[in-house]
This record gives C-alpha cells, structure tokens and sequence, in this order.
C-alpha cells in the first residue's frame, strides 16, 4: 500500500487542496436551505421587501460561491486522480519492465495487461472517490446534522432512528449481494472467455463441424450469466425504495412532530422546510457512504493485483565489474539449474568450455534443457549452484546491460515491434547506419525479401502493415541481433521456418561474416549443426557428448539417432 | 459490469428500423413492458402529487391550529393529509421497485437473446469474415455493444418517459401556482440546459481525443508485454521506460481535460439549481409579501423548482444512452445480417453397412464406414477420392494464390505439398474442406463436386491437424474428446496412446483431468501438436489433413509417434503439408508447389531422379558447405 500511496507525490497539492475545497463547498451548500428557512420565516413576515433581497442576494452568492468550489474540486479531483493513476501506471509498468525472465514466466501477459489497465483505472477511481466523496457524504452528512440540530432537537430524534435502519438495511443488502455480483462477474468472464475462445478457434470449431455444440456451450453460460444477473440485480433494484421508504417516513414524521410544534409556537415553517431539505442531504449521504463502503470492498481485488506486481523484486540485479567482456570465451562451470517453478533441475552439472569465436551447435529432444543452458549466458536466469564465466567473468559480476549488449541472443519466440522493418533493426544498434544494416540483413538472408515491398526498409510492420512469413520473421530478428556486433551470438532455434536452403545460406554466411564471433546454434534440424565447429548433445538436463560432428556420429548414440531420423534414406 | 460509453455519441444510421428490430426482442414480454409504462406514468403523477400534498399540510393542516388549542378534531385534517401522504409514498415505492424488478427481468432476458443470435449468428459466418475483422472489434459486440444497449433498456427508457412526463406535471403544477415565476424557472432552467450542453460537447470532443490517446498506450503496453522477453535480451528497458512516460504522459493530459469537462457539469448544475432556488424565493416572498402568494403555497413550488433540475439533467442523459445503444444495436446486427457462409450442398455423409447381397445401406450407428448420400437416396461409398481440376482461386480477388492446379488423391493415398511459405499449401488444404470456395475450376470428392456435398458433411469426413494448434478451455479429456463428442474415456486415452501424447499426460498434475486455460498456455508447442493429433485420431474421418503437425516435435519424438501415425493413416487418404522434408519422404506423390503453381510432382525417389526444385531442396539439408 505504501508503494502505491507513493504514487500520489507528483500531483500532492491536487489531492490534498481538493478534500478541503470540497469541504468549503459543503459548508456552503448546507447553508442554503437554512438561508431559505430565514426567507421564509422572517422575509416573508417582515413584509420587507429589503430583508428578502438581502437574504436572496445571499443566497445567491453562497450558490455562486459553491459552485465555483464545485468547479474547482473537479479540476482539482480530475488532475490530483488522474495523475496519479498515471504515476501509478508508470511505477507498474517500469516495475514490469525490470523483471527478471524468472518473474516475467510468473505472471500471465494478459493479467499483466490487466493489472495496467482496469486495475489502475480502478484505484484511480478509489482515490478519487476517497477524495470528493469520502470526504463529501460524511461532511456533508456531519455539517447538515449540525443544522438541523441547531433547528431544533427534538425533531432531530427522528434522524437517530431513522439513520441506523438505513444503514443496517444496506449492509445487510451489501452482503448478500457481494457474494452474487462476484459470482455474476465470473460468469461474465466466463462468457468474454467462451466468445474469444470461439474467436481464436474458429478454423478448429469449423473443421469439427462443432457449431451446434459451441452454441450449445455458449447458451448454457449465457443462461448463466442471466440468471445470475438477475438474482444479483434483483436484490440492488431494493436500494432506492428501500431508501425512499426510509426518507418518506422521516419526512411524515417530521412533518408531524415539527406541525404540531408549530402549532405550539416552538418551530417556524420556513425551519420545517429546511429541516426536511436536510433529511434529504444526511440520508442520501449515508447511501453514499454504504456505496463507497461497497466499492472500496471491489477495490481490494486491484490493490493487491498492484502489490503483487509492486512487490515482485527482480533477483537479476547488476554485478560490480565496471569492465566488459574480454572475449566471447564461455565456460560453464558444475551448473545446476532449476527453474523456481519447477520442480526438476533443467540443467543438472553442466561443464563445458567454448572457445572465443567457436561454433558451436546444440541438439537435443524438446524439453531437455538446449534453450534452459544457452539462456544462462546473457543472465537471463541465475544458475542455481556453480558458475557461468562469460568473457572471462563470471556473468554475475557484470551489469547487465554491458552483459547483454555482447550477447545477442535470438529468442525461439521472438517479436517484431510495430513500425518500420527499420525501426526494428534499430533494435540491435540504435546508431547503426544504413550500411550496417543493410549488411546484417544480407547476412541473415533479410536484404532481398526487404527490398522486394515496394517501401523496402520502411515498409511498416504490424497492424495495417505488410504480414510476414513466420520464415521472414526470424530473418529480420536474426539481423537484429547481428547489428549489435556482439561477441557471442546465440540463434535458439532461430530458423525453424525458414526453409532449408535459406536456411544453409545463414549459416554459410554467418561462418564467413562472423569469424571472430562465438556462435550457438540450438537446432530441431540436425543439417543445421553439421558444419558447426562442435555439437553439443544434451538429453534430459544433462550434457551427454561434446563433439566434432563427425566424431558425434561415430561416438554418440543419441546424435546418431536423432541423425538417422532425419537422414535416412538420403544417402545417394 | 458495462464499461461505461457516455461520451460515445456515435450517430446511428436508421433510428426506426434498429428501434423496431430492437422491439421485437422484447415483443414476447410486450404486457410486462405496458404493465411498466403504466407504472412509471402512474409514479411520475404520484411524485408530483405528493409534492403538492405539502402546501395543504402547512397551509391547511399546520397553520390554521397556530396559537388554537389543539384538539383531536382540530388535528383530523392534518392526519388525514398525511395518511394521504403516506399511501402516496407508498404507492410511488411499490411501483418503483416494480418497475425495476420488472426491467431487471426483461433486460437480462433480451440482453441474452441478442447475445445468443450474435454467437449463433458468429457461427454461420465464412471464415473471410473472421479474416477481415479482428477479434477486439468482433469482441467488442459482446461487451461494450451489448453493455449500451443494457444501459438503454435497464434504465434509459423508463427514466426517459419518468423524466419527460415530470418535468411535463410540474410545469403545469407550477403555472397553477404562478405564471410569473415558471417562466422564471424555466428562463432559468433553460440557461442551465446551454450551459451544460456547451460543458458536454466540450468534454464530447475531448473525450475522441482521450479515447485515441488511451487506445495507443494500451496497444503501446500491450506490444511491450509481448515483447518483455526481447526487451530484456537487447537491455532496451530504458529507451522503453522513456517512450512510455511520453505516451502515458500524453494519455494523462488527455484524459485529466475530457474528465474536467465531464464531472464539472455536475456541480455546475447542481448550483446553478440552488441559484434558481434563490431567485425563486425572493421572487416568491416579494410575490407573498404583496400577497399574490402564500408561504405554504411557496414551500411546494420551491420543491418543484428542486424536483425539476433532476429529471432535466436526466433526460439529456437518457437521450444520450438511447443514441448510444441504438448505435450498439445497429452495429450488432450488421453482424447479424452479414451474409453466410453459403451452403447449397445436398448431399450428406452417412454411415454404411451392407446388405446381405452386398448392396449398400445407411446405418443407424458409426460403422466405420461412410457414404455420400444423394437427395434422392442413392448412396455412393465414401472412398476418399480427391482431385482439384484446374483450380484458381484469390483470397481478395486480385492476387492469385492458386493458378490452374491439377492433382488427384486416389483413395488411401499419402499426398505431400512441398514448398516456400506463401506457395499455397495450406490455401489447398482449406479449400478442399470449403473454408474459402474457388473461383474457377472443380474440386471433386469420390467424383462429387465438393459444392453439392453440405458442409457440415464435408467437413466431418475431413479430419485436421492444423499448424497453430488451438486448445479449448477444459479438461485434456475435452479436448480430445473435441475431435468426437460420444467418444469413450478409453477411446481418447486410446487416441492420446496413439499420438504418444499418454506419456506426457500422465506427467500433468491431474492427468487427463488437468484443466487447460488460456489456449493451453501450460503446454508446451510440442505437447499441444501431440494433443492435437490426437483429437484427430479420435475424430476417425475417413481423410486426413496434417498442416505442419509435428512442426514442433523434435524429431526423436516424431520418430516414437511415427508408429502412431501411420496407424493413424493406414487406409485414409491422407494430405500432408511440413517442412521437414523427412516426414513427406514416403508419401505416395509429392506435390512441389511455387508461386502457387505446381513445378513438380512424383513419388520422392522420381522427384530425386528429376534432380529439379525438391531435390534441391531436398539435399540443401544435406548441404555441408
């Protein structure tokens, strides 16, 4: 809650200044009923025309006076709520982005998705509703009891019944509804979730000949939802008669209690009239407060969604070593890794030395760890016991961006931004010339499909722009990557849509370009890691055979496996 | 629950046709919605009335007895106007919270008709229309179109006619009490209608802004949190940190104007009616003070002058969320009224068996065998014969995706399609089960052309692996158990064996009880393919469409489901489009298709022989330097 409260630093003065002019326009607007009374009571009688006017005129001017605090304290309560539920946004999100890959695996993308957008509109409300009206309903409710207390005391006992069944009838409504109007909201997601399902799976729902079951499916949460809707909605339709019941029957009883003590003398009609303005204002205060109570309840859900995310520490945090890497030599050193959602180590006591500029390639089954061993280099996790030295520092040592930016690793699932295919490239080396560019995508095969869109390099990528190939894609990321000019590239299975004789170009001109660059290659395709220097077998989080491919496919029967599958009957 | 659209003014393009199309949802609740509007007219009058019960309270009940001795006579007409008073009350309480049950009711029950003929309707549609539109639009008739047209109905009618005919009462009520200070009010009422209207256009063009502004950081944070990973890898934190600030910066100027502008109005309101009360008053007591007026008779007009600003603020807001939902509606039953997918087939897929003297006949239950059945009874044996005869088709009718292809699958042959992305591999596969029709040429199927057969026939005896493999919401057992709705729990633990997708169930938490959520985010690619073909194997069609099905099973593992599979197409006809050229390497015809055209074609060793486009391909996997 701290973290969240810290949020409201920048915009302080809005959201202090604004609980305190909206106090001054509730003493003013309490006013005016009471200044009505006297109008009545003394204006009218005194036969003065004068009097009246003085009272009107004052009137008048408190309305005036209210109204231009009422116009404040929106300008206020929009600047003071809306600017911190823009800080807030900015905390969640930077918060977000200092993740560790380890803490970006925890969270769903869309509930991340969720928690910056409705989560923090959320809270934005809440403040503005702590603001104006948990400030407004009881002030106003304490400043209007004043009064008509002042007015008369007896007549008063009529509110101190009045109010507590009021609030009793609400809470008990509150409660019961609660329970309900959650359950409603699952089904209401339920029924979001079953349409974008449908969405998504149209071509499967389709291929099946499922639509009489989808509809089938879809009507059955559908009567869901409305049955519940209905159940919830029928309780709250109670609130406003409930509310008027009690506010009619405080008015009759006034009424008769403050008409007989007219007719005694001790009350004033203009002081009935007013008294009864105020039954108005304090029992519509209460109903107000009971909505707040209500709302703040919903609330909780998204405070703590935020604190979840706010209080997620990233445990990848810089090194001390001010240097960078001497080489692009790796060495793994007995490492052990174990993911903390796991509970089976990925990588279990992992030796292994590669050489500054060596090509090395990795194979292996899905699952046995190829991806969970290269992602240690650039500290894209920490191992769990031993050590990973990249360029003859332990990676811990480094911070992490002198780290990264030597380690270009080209993501299995990777993404292009929206934007200009440029603008992408960009991504690897801001200063990079055209060149430079143009170069890095002629190695990664990119240049002639680029040049083919008629706008070329800044051809725009994502909505409304050119759809690439899932092949042309990883083209462009592995170019990205190369702009960096890092000391060690990593390509996790960075081809597996493009086709194979683009595919074998890469390489080839990868291993011309790159000479002094470490390579690893992780690869589904066997013929991808057969002109590496070495190929390492991995099975299982364990390193089973590091090797010459030729030495491989004599010595290693997991490599002869997975080579014979994909070869047999190649042989000419 | 409904995202609030206030300022969402889009004009609705014809207002009696969407009313009337709108009406007729509720046309079956016509009494329920006449027994309301009773209601709410009869609560209108008793509001006014028994604001003006207030003026004989005081002025024949409470005054008279001032300085009297009061007596139990002396007070009957004060108890009598204020029983009159409470069975007033009473009476507007009752009907209100009638009227809302009632409209809760009605409201739930239109609101999920409309949803169901919307996902019904969604289920008709070609699969171009899901093309053409994305899901957030296609997504955004559920929630925020529906959500409108909820507020429209929920509330905006019944507070409409209560605002219309309250404002209408007290404006009579008054002018009884003084001509002179109605028109006063209602100079008065009507500055502050001008005023508000200009607050609410102002905070109407402000609100695009916002919308635009908040629209772009969204999909700004959306793009970011896919992308976090790349971020990390290329330390952009940063650079995306500094682009945020501007973005959200922007956004939070945007949104703080169109926010003043739109909460300003109620303060603005709610005082410029306290000055009309004080006009009033003053107006009112010089008016008593000559006595043209009394002080019980001013109390109650004061009331009224109270009682109107409220309904006027409200009605502007009915009105508002009336366009709204209407605009919602219309563009719900554009959808509605989208053209369907066109199904003029007739002829349908049933079981077969066989007569004793070996005639064909249709059986009641799954035989394992199928046939074409024909309108007029004749029943063709389904063989799985398939053959495309100079086929053309364009997805948007200018670039030619398939130009003259010819090829023929004979019954329970493997056909591979070879080729680049974009060479029209997976087009063929959706044309031959009609996802899209083709503009030139025939496709036949055991000699029907695919345009008489109905497509739900069709389809089912086309099973389909597809590339990105889609999950449903539920249990694995559900999932499997997609491909073939009264399939035993031992028929797709059978299938699950098949595709050697067991092993990796049973390593789940519940096995197949496991609850997959969000398209199977707890599985792995691999592991969704394998599931996959396993809701194929249960589904048992007679013909077989892998779309790059093990794309993302390593080869040992496809090596293990290998038996499997050939299991899986003993005796189908079976189309198989992958990259990895090893698992077309024993089909029956490789067909290597460029540019949407076929280049080559033959068995894997022929296609060697001719030494063209696939034995490049082919031996580039073989390519050592």
């Amino acid at each position: 809650m701290k973290k969240i409260l810290s949020c409201t630093r920048k915009y302080l003065p809005f959201i202090i200044l604004t609980p305190i002019i909206i106090m001054v326009e509730v003493l003013l607007e309490v006013n005016i009923p009471l200044i009505m009374g006297k109008i009545v009571d003394y204006g009218i009688p005194s036969n003065e025309l004068g009097t009246v006017l003085k009272l009107g005129g004052n009137m008048v001017i408190t309305a005036f006076l209210s109204l231009m605090c009422g116009a404040l304290a929106s300008i206020f309560a929009a600047n003071g709520s809306i600017g911190f539920g823009s800080e807030l946004r900015k905390e969640v999100f930077n918060r977000i982005l200092n993740f560790s890959f380890e803490n970006v695996d925890s969270f769903q993308q869309s509930s991340l998705l969720t928690r910056l957008t409705t989560d923090v509109r959320f809270i934005q409300m809440g403040l503005r509703m702590t603001m104006v009206m948990a400030v407004r309903a009881p002030f106003m409710m304490i400043a209007a009891a004043t009064v008509a207390y002042g007015i008369n005391r007896d007549l008063f006992i009529v509110f101190i019944i009045a109010a507590p069944i009021l609030i009793t009838a609400i809470v008990i409504l509150g409660r019961k509804a609660m329970p309900l109007f959650r359950y409603m909201l699952t089904k209401y997601d339920g029924l979001n979730d079953r349409a974008k399902e449908y969405l998504t799976n149209v071509r499967v729902v389709k291929s099946f000949v499922r639509e009489d079951y989808e509809i089938e499916k879809f009507k059955e949460i559908n009567h869901e939802l409305m049955t519940s809707s209905i159940k919830v909605e029928s309780l709250l339709v109670l609130i406003s008669p409930l509310m008027m019941l009690v506010i009619y029957a405080t008015i009759i009883a006034i009424l008769w209690l403050g008409g007989n003590q007219i007719m005694i003398g001790t009350m004033r009609t203009g002081e009935l009239i007013s008294f009864i303005s105020y039954v108005g204002q304090i029992l519509a205060g209460l109903l107000m407060l009971a909505m707040i109570f209500l709302n703040m309840v919903r609330l909780k859900g998204s405070v703590d969604r935020i604190n979840e995310v706010l209080n997620t520490e990233s445990s990848i945090v810089d090194g001390d070593y001010e240097g960078t890497l001497e080489d692009g030599s790796i060495q793994f050193d007995n490492v052990t890794f174990r993911y903390e959602s796991s509970s089976k180590d990925a990588i279990i006591n992992a030796d292994l030395y590669i050489r500054s500029g060596e090509t090395v390639g990795i194979v292996g089954s899905t699952g046995s760890g190829k991806t969970s061993l290269v992602q240690l280099i650039p500290r894209l996790y920490d191992v769990t016991s031993g050590s990973v030295i990249v360029g003859k520092h332990d990676v811990r040592d480094y911070r992490l961006a002198d780290l990264r930016k030597e380690v270009a690793m080209v993501l299995q699932q990777n993404v292009l931004f929206s934007g200009t295919i440029k603008e992408n490239l960009l991504w690897g080396n801001e200063n990079a010339t055209d060149e430079e560019i143009i170069e890095a995508c002629k190695v990664a095969n990119a240049h002639d499909f680029i040049m083919s869109f008629p706008e070329g390099y800044t051809t725009n990528l994502g909505q409304g722009g050119v759809n690439l190939s899932g092949g042309q894609k990883q083209r462009i990321c592995i170019a990205r990557a190369l702009l960096a000019k890092p000391k060690i590239i990593i390509l996790d299975d960075s081809t597996s849509a493009v086709d194979t004789q683009t595919d074998s170009a890469i390489r080839l001109a990868l291993k011309e370009q790159l000479k002094d660059t470490t390579t690893i290659i992780i690869a589904q395709r066997v013929a991808s890691v057969m002109d590496a220097d070495r190929v390492v077998v991995i099975d299982n989080g364990e390193i089973i055979d590091v090797d010459t491919p030729e030495n491989l496919l004599r010595t290693s029967e997991i490599y002869k496996d997975i080579y014979y599958t994909q070869m047999e009957g190649v042989e000419l | 629950m409904s995202r609030r659209r206030r300022f969402n003014y889009e004009k609705p393009e014809n207002v009696t046709a969407t009313l009337k199309r709108l009406l007729g949802y509720v046309r079956d609740r016509i009494g329920a919605i006449l027994f309301v509007l009773l209601l709410v007219i009869l609560s209108s009058f008793l509001t006014i009335y028994g604001t003006r019960l207030i003026e004989p309270i005081i002025n024949e009940g409470i005054i008279p007895l001032i300085g009297q001795e009061i007596t139990t006579e002396s007070l009957t007409p004060l108890i009598r106007l204020l029983i009159a008073l409470a069975i007033t009350y009473l009476l507007t309480i009752i009907s209100e919270y009638l009227v809302g049950k009632i409209m809760v009711i009605v409201t739930n029950n239109t609101l999920n008709k409309i949803r169901n003929d919307l996902f019904t309707k969604m289920q008709k549609l070609p699969i171009s229309y899901f093309d053409e539109h994305t899901h957030g639009e296609l997504m955004a008739h559920f929630t925020s179109d529906v959500g409108v047209i909820r507020e429209a109905i929920s509330d905006g009618i019944t507070s409409f006619l209560y605002s219309s005919i309250t404002i209408a009462g007290i404006i009579i009520m008054m002018l009884r009490y003084s001509v002179v200070m109605t028109f006063v009010v209602l100079l008065l009422l009507g500055l502050m209608l001008l005023i508000t209207t200009l607050f609410g256009k102002k905070s109407m063009k402000n609100f695009t802004v916002q919308q635009e502004a908040v629209a772009s950081l969204n999909g700004y944070m959306e793009e970011m949190m896919a992308g976090q990973k790349v971020i990390k890898v290329f330390v952009h934190e940063d650079k995306t940190k500094q682009e945020f600030s501007t973005i959200n910066e922007t956004a939070r100027k945007a949104s703080t104007k169109a926010n003043i502008y739109a909460s300003i109005v109620g303060p603005v309101s709610n005082n410029m009616s306290h000055i009309n009360y004080a006009v009033c008053s003053v107006l009112g007591a010089y008016l008593c003070i000559i006595g043209k007026m009394n002080v019980g008779k001013l109390a109650s007009f004061l009331q009224y002058t109270k009682n109107i600003s409220r309904p006027l603020s409200r009605i502007t807001q009915n009105f508002n969320a009336l366009i709204s939902a209407i605009a919602g509606a219309e563009r719900i039953f554009k959808v509605i009224d989208a053209e369907e997918e066109i199904d003029e087939g007739k002829i349908t897929l049933v079981p077969l068996k066989f007569d004793l003297d070996n005639s064909l006949l249709e059986a009641e239950k799954r035989t394992g065998l199928w046939a074409w059945k024909k309108p007029d009874g004749e029943l063709i044996r389904l063989r799985g014969d398939v053959r495309f005869i100079d086929v053309v088709f364009s997805y948007d009718g200018k670039k030619q995706v398939l130009n003259n292809v010819s090829f023929y699958a004979k019954p329970g042959q493997k056909i591979a399609f070879v080729g680049a992305t974009g060479a029209g591999k997976t087009t063929i596969t959706n044309l031959i089960n009609r996802f899209y029709d083709i503009q030139q040429g025939q496709i036949l199927y055991d000699g029907i052309d695919v345009r008489e057969i109905k497509k739900d026939s069709l389809r089912k005896s086309l099973s389909f692996v597809l590339q990105d493999t889609h999950l449903f919401t539920g249990t694995v057992m559900d999932n499997i158990r997609y491909g073939k709705l009264d399939a035993s729990d031992e028929q797709c633990i059978k299938a699950a064996k098949l595709a050697n997708a067991n092993e990796f169930i049973e390593m789940l938490p519940d096995g197949y009880k496991t609850v997959l959520t969000g398209d199977g985010a707890n599985l792995s690619q691999g592991q969704r393919q394998l599931l996959s073909i396993a809701r194929a194997a249960v589904a048992d069609a007679p013909v077989l469409v892998l779309d790059e099905a093990t794309s993302s099973i390593d080869t040992r593992t496809e090596k293990l489901i290998q038996e499997g599979m050939d299991n899986l197409m003993a005796g189908r006809t079976v189309f198989v489009i992958a990259h990895r050229l090893s698992t077309v390497r024993n089909s029956n015809a490789i067909i290597v298709l460029d540019n949407g055209e076929i280049i080559e074609r033959g068995s894997h060793n022929d296609l060697l022989y001719q030494k063209g486009q696939y034995y490049k391909l082919y031996t580039g996997q073989f390519e050592l330097d």
